[in-house]
């Protein structure tokens, strides 16, 4: 780059950096919503950016479905142990048991959608303020306007018609009782940039990311992994196929990609070119109906 | 000024790493000038759309009963503006070329138009003014040039669209050109320049358009490519406004104290002199960090951590500046607000300002003038101002802020007011120069 400019990778970085110091500053509690996604650790390696030498000035979060992949969970632990930072586990499977939401049934049941109420019960249960999360306006069409600092009310909902302005960089952490933010310093940052960045950080992932030999089972024109919680549906049979996973997420409703992107730079190549959206490709939970996001958003989803 | 002239790229296209750098623009248009339609375009000419995208809305276009794809389809985000047919509120999007990444701030065209337009404006280096070349120079095209202008955007590209429906005539197009020219005189923007375009048909937006054989200028996205943006930044006055004081008191670091935050302007480097405003103690600087070790320099927009060779009481809100160019240190501002709620701002009334990374109380003194923002008026006898409505106001704050005035440096001469029972963002301020 010519003398006194960033390239748009380290202008995207300044700016998330900047982000996760104001909400530090500005709110008491607040915490990183940790999924062992590709965004929550591009997230997580941006804080030890912003923070480091010191600890970071809030726990890690993670909503655990219990349906998980393995190696995401595994992956999560010992970054954790590594890092030497706090952990803070929020079960579906105790939100389940506690009655306070009933579990789907059926061979396409999933726990994606139960994930809400455990979230907000994590949230009212250790009075977080701020949420950081890793959602970008990329990904979807309700996400084009949220905002950075994304206010939510005392039941934990987003209202799009009321949001307020975001001007220059100039957040405004003010908050009532009760209510919280959920914080995206990803916002602005496309898939693409995500891998730009994570090669150029050298930042590990899960292997889930990378294209392997995996069993899986098709259903509805998409690729799965099997579980023991997951009934197959006649003529669903498990084959064993290269393919890898473009988001983790809960394993009963993320699909597999087939890809021979073994490594990073396969991967790079492979996103550049790519001609369908992450979410498109492989999330069932946006698939119910065109405004699927845009309502569970309201209803205070990640 | 003139047409979009070409202006000399690099020579290859650089690694896809470190190589581009990012423009953020607004796109600023009425109801039909096009504008969903032009980002549709470029998003869709630089294969930034994807085919489940372009699936969707062509199913909505043919459920619909329209004639052909509709490119602003594409850009409708939340359910009640797809049922209503418009758009409410600023949203973001992305698209890249091998030359830079863009983020568009997109803005809507109808009753909170200005502060929507201001709200995307205010991050963006560039605004797309689009013209309806068959309305020429219409009041609202002025009212978006005016609101660029006025939130310090120092480059204005007037896109005058529609250009097949005056059958591409060099004539139209030439009488808008000389309408804005001479009215945007009194605008102050460093970069004006003129592109005539069809976004529906793709006329001169990626590549020259053979039905307008008589522009000679370049076509919108090579001009979005390669205008010149470095130069915009301040790299004059250092100003350095601390948000977040690391101290680990770990056994590892027990005596390490940095200071975080983002640089607004200027360079910094280790050996500088540095004064802390509001204590004014002086220092040198003795390093500048980040998680990666110690830069040379540091210059905005970088965020970093600078150490200082003596221990000196530096907290969020105070700033770090050279000792002899300091900003304004004051607590009476004379400011250009844009109002942005439906309760008016009330002379005396009392407000939250946030300004750097600085949170102090603020009275409304007085109201000077309610601005026009079609004529211009000044409108003296108003000591009020609504939803949309920017005005000239004076305010006292409880504590002093380290400013500049805006047009001397976007970071440090902007804040916003919050209601300090709402905690709503009410308005968003721009400081003028202090009286002396």
């Amino acid at each position: 780059m010519p003398a006194y400019q960033l390239s748009h990778l380290r202008a995207l970085e300044a700016e998330a950096i900047h982000i996760l110091r104001e909400m530090a500053a500005e709110r008491e509690r607040p915490a990183l919503l940790f999924s062992g996604g590709k965004d929550s650790i591009v997230l997580l390696h941006l804080s030890l950016k912003a923070f480091r030498p010191a600890r970071l000035p809030y726990p890690l979060v993670h909503i655990d479905t219990g349906h998980n992949f393995p190696e995401a969970i595994e992956f999560r632990d010992r970054k954790i142990a590594e890092l030497g930072e706090r952990l803070i586990v929020g079960s579906v499977q105790k939100s389940i048991d506690d009655g306070r939401v009933a579990e789907e049934t059926g061979p396409r049941a999933s726990r994606n959608r139960l994930q809400t109420v455990t979230l907000l019960d994590t949230i009212e249960e250790h009075a977080f303020d701020a949420c950081i999360g890793g959602a970008r306006r990329d990904e979807e069409r309700a996400r084009a306007k949220e905002r950075i600092f994304s206010h939510r009310d005392e039941f934990g909902q987003w209202d799009p018609k009321n949001q307020r302005p975001e001007l220059w960089a100039l957040y405004n952490g003010r908050l009532r009782k009760g209510e919280h933010f959920r914080v995206f310093p990803l916002s602005n940052w496309t898939e693409l940039d995500i891998w730009q960045y994570i090669k150029a950080e050298n930042v590990e992932l899960p292997d889930l990311y990378f294209a392997r030999r995996r069993k899986v089972f098709s259903r509805d024109g998409m690729l799965y992994s099997p579980a023991p919680f997951i009934k197959h549906l006649p003529g669903e049979e498990v084959f064993e196929e290269l393919v890898r996973f473009r988001t983790i997420g809960d394993m009963s409703c993320t699909g597999a990609v087939k890809s021979d992107a073994v490594d990073i730079d396969m991967v790079i190549a492979e996103v550049a070119s790519a001609r369908v959206t992450e979410r498109g490709a492989t999330r069932a939970d946006d698939k119910f109906s065109d405004a699927a996001m845009e309502d569970r958003k309201k209803e205070g989803y990640f | 000024m003139g047409e979009l002239t070409d202006t000399p790229g690099p020579d290859h296209a650089p690694g896809i790493e470190e190589g581009r750098d990012l423009l953020r623009f607004i796109t600023a248009g009425s109801v039909d000038d096009g504008k969903s339609t032009l980002i549709g375009r470029l998003q869709y000419d630089t294969k930034t759309i994807f085919e489940d995208q372009l699936e969707h809305v062509e199913d909505v276009s043919r459920r619909r009963g329209d004639e052909r794809t509709d490119l602003a389809l594409l850009t409708d985000g939340l359910r009640a503006e797809r049922e209503q047919g418009i758009t409410i509120d600023v949203a973001y999007r992305y698209f890249s070329t091998p030359r830079r990444k863009f983020i568009i701030a997109d803005a809507p065209g109808h009753v909170q138009y200005t502060r929507n337009m201001v709200t995307g404006a205010s991050t963006a280096n560039l605004a797309i003014v689009l013209v309806d070349a068959r309305k020429g120079l219409i009041e609202q095209s002025r009212r978006h040039a005016f609101i660029a202008s006025l939130l310090g955007i120092p480059h204005i590209v007037f896109a005058v669209n529609k250009m097949d429906l005056v059958d591409y005539s060099e004539e139209a197009y030439e009488k808008i050109h000389d309408e804005f020219t001479n009215w945007s005189a009194k605008l102050r923007v460093r970069d004006i320049s003129f592109v005539p375009i069809s976004a529906l048909h793709g006329d001169n937006i990626v590549e020259k358009s053979a039905k307008m054989p008589w522009y000679r200028g370049v076509p919108l996205l090579y001009h979005l490519e390669t205008v010149h943006i470095a130069s915009d930044r301040n790299l004059i006055d250092v100003r350095f406004p601390v948000q977040w004081v690391i101290r680990p008191q770990s056994d590892e670091h027990p005596d390490y104290r940095g200071y975080a935050g983002k640089v607004a302007s200027g360079v910094l480097k280790a050996g500088d002199d540095i004064v802390a405003l509001p204590s004014g103690f002086a220092t040198k600087i003795k390093s500048v960090e980040t998680y990666d070790g110690p830069v040379d320099e540091a210059f905005p927009p970088m965020s970093v951590t600078v150490r200082l060779e003596d221990d000196i009481d530096v907290s969020r809100g105070d700033m770090l500046c050279r000792p002899q160019n300091r900003p304004t240190v004051g607590q009476d501002l004379d400011a250009m607000v844009c109002w942005m709620v439906d309760r008016p701002l009330q002379k005396r009334g009392r407000y939250a300002l946030k300004h750097t990374t600085n949170w102090v109380r603020a009275m409304v003194k007085d109201v000077s003038y309610k601005l026009d923002v079609n004529t211009l008026h000044r409108d003296e006898d108003s000591d009020t101002l609504g939803l949309n409505d920017i005005g000239r106001i004076q305010l006292r704050t409880t504590a002093p802020i380290f400013y500049d005035a805006y047009e001397q440096n976007r970071t440090t001469g902007s804040f916003i007011l919050t209601d300090e029972t709402t905690n709503e963002t009410v308005a968003a301020g721009m400081l003028l120069p202090p009286n002396r």
